[in-house]
């Protein structure tokens, strides 16, 4: 019932659903990638380090964290708004059910990106939007930026197989 | 060659990324290079069967492609990935070692097209496969050079 539910309780089963997701993929921490939420919309934000130089000369990011970054947004943003509704609900309550216990993440089945302009050393951002989501398959679509958000510099498409939702304690 | 060869091994390990995910170059040449990453638990894309990311193996993917490029007979001296493809066949073998395999199949003026595969050590079974177009630079002060 998150009609009678106090607006906090709601917003930390949220949070704690999106902590529990990132928290099974260590790649995420390797990366140095965050979340910000508003309500469902999500911003990934990768944290510049050293480590995610491709070109110590230019120096740019590389390619494959570029990549990397938009996949990771891609999948955690199919995979809370394929379980939003269960999380409002309340039937997912990351802080009873233990992370191993948690809805399997969508497989990628294809990535493709755009590298429109070298990625800089500093923080970059991303957004992900889900331009379809079947019972199997789904089709998402990505932006990363890092200084203005009107100049990306990259974009991505991918295709992921969906995780059954009765799947969700199989482990 | 040999210097070219030395000279890609170094131009590898020079990239941080690439020494952050342990990548070592085990053969390059006339527009082909082989990758190796090994596995490691913070490249781990799901702990509940310890599979590495794919975002890990499109890493290794791009690195060597952009080597493949780097080692073409018409002498690049820089290279960037105008964009990439991959295809995830299966989930890798948790523990096992990736090995990356690129190939140019064009390279023109301006721009090589590259075909890669990625494969755990069930090697006839490729856990990825790649296609990507990447920059050809060949004037001074491109990639490699622009140091200011």
């Amino acid at each position: 019932m998150a009609n009678s539910e106090p607006m906090q309780l709601v917003e930390q089963r949220r949070d704690a659903a999106l902590a529990a997701l990132m928290q099974g993929v260590p790649y995420i921490r390797f990366l140095g990638i965050e979340f910000d939420r508003h309500g469902a919309e999500l911003t990934g934000v990768l944290r510049f380090d050293d480590k995610l130089i491709g070109n110590p000369f230019l120096p740019a990011l590389h390619g494959g964290v570029t990549s990397a970054f938009l996949e990771v947004t891609s999948i955690i943003t199919l995979s809370m708004a394929h379980l939003w509704e269960r999380i409002e609900s309340g039937e997912i309550d990351a802080k009873s059910v233990p992370p191993e216990n948690l809805p399997n993440l969508p497989k990628t089945i294809d990535f493709t990106v755009d590298y429109l302009r070298s990625g800089r050393p500093r923080d970059a951002y991303a957004r992900a939007t889900v331009a379809r989501a079947g019972r199997r398959y789904a089709s998402v679509q990505s932006t990363a930026w890092q200084d203005n958000q009107d100049k990306p510099f990259a974009q991505a498409s991918g295709h992921f197989l969906m995780p059954a939702l009765g799947d969700a304690h199989d482990g | 060659m040999a210097d070219k060869s030395k000279m890609a091994q170094q131009f590898i390990q020079a990239l941080p990324h690439a020494r952050a995910l342990g990548l070592k170059l085990i053969e390059i040449g006339n527009g082909q290079a082989a990758i190796t990453m090994p596995y490691a638990k913070h490249i781990v894309g799901d702990l509940k069967t310890g599979v590495i990311h794919g975002g890990a193996v499109s890493a290794v993917m791009d690195t060597c492609c952009g080597a493949a490029v780097m080692s073409h007979p018409s002498t690049p001296t820089g290279t960037a990935t105008i964009d990439l493809r991959i295809d995830y066949m299966r989930a890798a073998t948790p523990g096992q070692t990736i090995t990356a395999l690129a190939t140019c199949y064009h390279v023109g003026r301006s721009v090589a097209f590259v075909r890669a595969t990625a494969t755990d050590e069930d090697t006839g079974n490729p856990v990825a496969t790649a296609s990507g177009s990447f920059t050809v630079e060949t004037s001074p002060g491109s990639f490699t050079e622009r140091r200011n």
